[in-house]
């Protein structure tokens, strides 16, 4: 049985389809990662998976629950860290986990806790006069409490210090050793590349692709480029030797574009022969990044035509 | 229910209230201040004698002193002699004063003799404490003729006190500013705090736990009754030692202490969750809250205002929860007392009913 599975699910606002007919599977032990721009949906998305809104139509079955119709039963078992984590004013971070522990009747090795999410500092200053990231990692923290099979991270690391950053990261990864199961979503995709099993790209309420990071690179990646520094002189030769495609940036960057293997060789022939200068030859891949700046930057028909 | 929970959401409210001092201060300090600043400006006016200048131009004679004697020993007045050299009504102006008697020079020659003689009274007709002056010269004039012509009274005064005359302002604002605290801190806080944990989605974060609705309204239920009972005590304390009031403390008062903050918490929870904003909610709360907190009996007996007030005021919850405090603490009146109950009773289901109904935990 899957961990969560979804099809076909819509959630519109007035006239706004914030989530459009979202269909995917979350496999046990996975850790899943939803990539979008801002108002992509992903917030709606996650908070219909964690029963907190309810969507218009589809299916949605998370740890085998219909998480709207048996929210309680449900949230025994999950962790969420929500966007923009907000909590009361006075209790000290010790204390809010201490208070989750209660509400759920389980025993929790509080310092445990404040040590993983690195808090220990702060454990005993007011919620409220704590800095952004620490109140973060508070909502870390009390997603943490109730030994849950599912932790839902809705942008976990927006907002945190590099070393904040990694440790959650860090955190993230044990979840994953620890058999757990994790759906986050994040603008920063060097995160979903780093810690995701398989990354839903999200835009305008549409998954416009799914998959693991190397397959999504694999089918949207332009293919390999052979980088070598020159001037304009020997652009123009390749251009008027070769049959590849030769960019130039104006600025001493050539790129060219490398269909299969052999044209690498042709390539470097070339510049041989052309007798000019040459500096820093090197081959590059598109990145996830490269993937996601292109499949949201440009309208979606557009793409369809090129992939 | 589960108390636990229960407990865990009473602690960490109960806390951050306290670490917080402005509820503590809204609570129990205000209302202390209140009743100790009603209490005095409204304690002088009508305890303590009237003051009565009195010239006496007959001399230091024997009924000339027996009259003032007479007129000495009703504790209402007390008297202030002036030298027979004064003007007297320019003395009085220069004492800022009203009252006054001059017992003219041949008042015991004439006494004796049996000629008509006459007391002056001075007083301003408006006044309330010149009328008194007035009626007691005359009972002592009357009391002088009947003694003169050697009759013996006839028609007699039996007096009884009936305890109704005995009540005091202060007597009203012990159970008026109880209601105050009971109406006020619910409601502001509520208001405020349920719109806001809606703005943040805290109550979303906590529809994650198991923590129910019920459990977490309850808990704040719970909370302000507490915080009623010590205001309660606060105010029967400063009523009693500093300002003498009387009132009667049993166990009636006790539903009241209850079902006023229950009725509040629900009431400040609707407005919070029905109001679109923290901003709107905080305007629907104070036009809500501030007309009951003049109105229904709280600095001022309802009996005292304008009819058209007081029909107001039957309408606004918070005179159910002062009337019925009134009946028990101050009246007795432990039928009416129960009438107040059961509107209350009435209310607070409507209310509580409601207030469950909007909150959402979650949206949809
Ligand atoms: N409660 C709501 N009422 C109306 N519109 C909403 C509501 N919540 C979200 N939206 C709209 O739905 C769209 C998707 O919002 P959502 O919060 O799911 O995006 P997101 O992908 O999480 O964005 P971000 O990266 O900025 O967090 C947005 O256009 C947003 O304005
Ligand atoms: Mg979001």
């Amino acid at each position: 049985m899957s961990t969560i599975e979804v099809s076909s699910v819509k959630k519109a606002y007035g006239d706004l389809q914030a989530v459009d007919g979202i269909s995917f599977t979350v496999n046990e032990g996975e850790v899943f990662s939803v990539l979008g721009p801002n108002g992509a949906g992903k917030t709606t998305t996650i908070e219909i998976l964690e029963g907190l809104r309810e969507r218009d139509s589809g299916d949605v079955k998370v740890l085998g629950f219909d998480p709207w119709k048996n929210g309680y039963e449900l949230h025994k078992k999950i962790g969420v860290m929500p966007q923009g984590f907000r909590f009361f004013e006075y209790p000290t971070p010790r204390e809010a986990i201490k208070y989750y522990a209660d509400l759920f009747g389980v025993k929790v090795d509080v310092d445990g806790i404040l040590r993983k999410v690195i808090l220990e500092d702060s454990a005993n200053t007011y919620f409220t006069k704590l800095s952004g990231g620490q109140k973060q990692k508070v909502g870390l923290a009390l997603s943490l409490v109730n030994d849950p099979e599912l932790v839902f991270l809705d942008e976990p690391t927006t907002g945190l210090d590099p070393q904040a950053r990694r440790a959650v990261w860090d955190i993230i990864r044990n979840l994953k050793k620890e058999g757990r199961c994790v759906l986050l979503t994040t603008h920063y995709l060097e995160e979903a590349e780093e810690l995701a099993d398989r990354v839903a790209i999200m835009n305008k309420g549409k998954i416009i692709t799914l998959g693991t990071p190397q397959e999504i690179i694999a089918k949207y990646s332009s293919g390999e480029r052979l980088l070598v520094r020159g001037n304009q002189t020997l652009v123009d030769y390749l251009r008027e030797n070769t049959k590849l495609e030769v960019r130039f940036d104006g600025n001493g960057l050539i790129t060219i574009l490398v269909q299969q293997k052999h044209d690498v060789l042709i390539a470097l022939a070339s510049i041989e022969q052309s007798g000019l200068e040459w500096t820093d030859l090197r081959t590059q891949r598109d990145s996830l990044e490269d993937i996601f700046v292109r499949l949201v930057g440009e309208p979606i028909e557009e793409r369809a035509e090129v992939a | 229910m589960n108390f636990k929970r229960l407990a865990a959401d009473l602690s960490i409210f109960g806390r951050g209230y306290i670490r917080s001092r402005i509820g503590v201060f809204f609570a129990l300090i205000f209302p202390v201040i209140l009743i100790l600043l009603f209490g005095a400006i409204f304690s002088g006016g009508n305890s303590g004698p009237i003051t009565v200048y009195i010239q006496n131009q007959d001399g230091s004679n024997q009924i000339s002193n027996a009259f003032i004697t007479a007129l000495n020993s009703t504790s209402t007045i007390r008297l202030i002699p002036v030298d027979s050299s004064q003007n007297f009504s320019q003395y009085l102006l220069s004492h800022s004063s009203s009252d006054g008697v001059v017992i003219p020079g041949e008042f015991s020659s004439d006494f004796v003799s049996g000629r008509t003689v006459n007391v002056t009274v001075y007083g301003n007709p408006a006044s309330t404490s010149s009328a008194i002056v007035s009626g007691i010269t005359r009972g002592v004039v009357s009391a002088f003729n009947l003694k003169r012509a050697g009759g013996s009274p006839i028609v007699g005064v039996h007096q009884l006190s009936i305890k109704s005359q005995s009540y005091k302002y202060v007597d009203f604002l012990v159970p008026g500013l109880i209601g105050f605290s009971i109406l006020t801190s619910p409601m502001f806080a509520l208001v405020n705090i349920s719109s806001q944990y809606k703005r943040d989605n805290i109550f979303k974060q906590l529809s994650l736990t198991p923590l129910t609705k019920t459990e977490w309204l309850a808990a704040k239920v719970l909370w302000y009754v507490v915080l009623t009972g010590i205001s309660f005590l606060l105010m029967v304390l400063v009523g009693v030692f500093a300002f003498g009031a009387q009132i009667t403390l049993s166990l009636g008062i006790t539903p009241f202490l209850i079902i006023g903050p229950l009725l509040f918490v629900s009431l400040g929870m609707l407005v919070g969750t029905v109001s679109k904003s923290v901003e709107s909610a905080a305007v629907v709360g104070n036009l809500v809250t501030f007309p009951m907190m003049f109105l229904s009996g709280t600095f001022f007996p309802v009996s005292t205002m304008p009819t058209y007030l007081q029909t107001i005021a039957h309408v606004l919850p918070l005179f159910y929860v002062i009337d019925g405090l009134n009946n028990v603490m101050i009246y007795g009146n432990y039928g009416q007392a129960l009438l107040d109950l059961a509107v209350l009773l009435v209310l607070s289901v409507v209310v509580f009913s409601m207030a469950a109904r909007f909150f959402k935990w979650r949206e949809d």
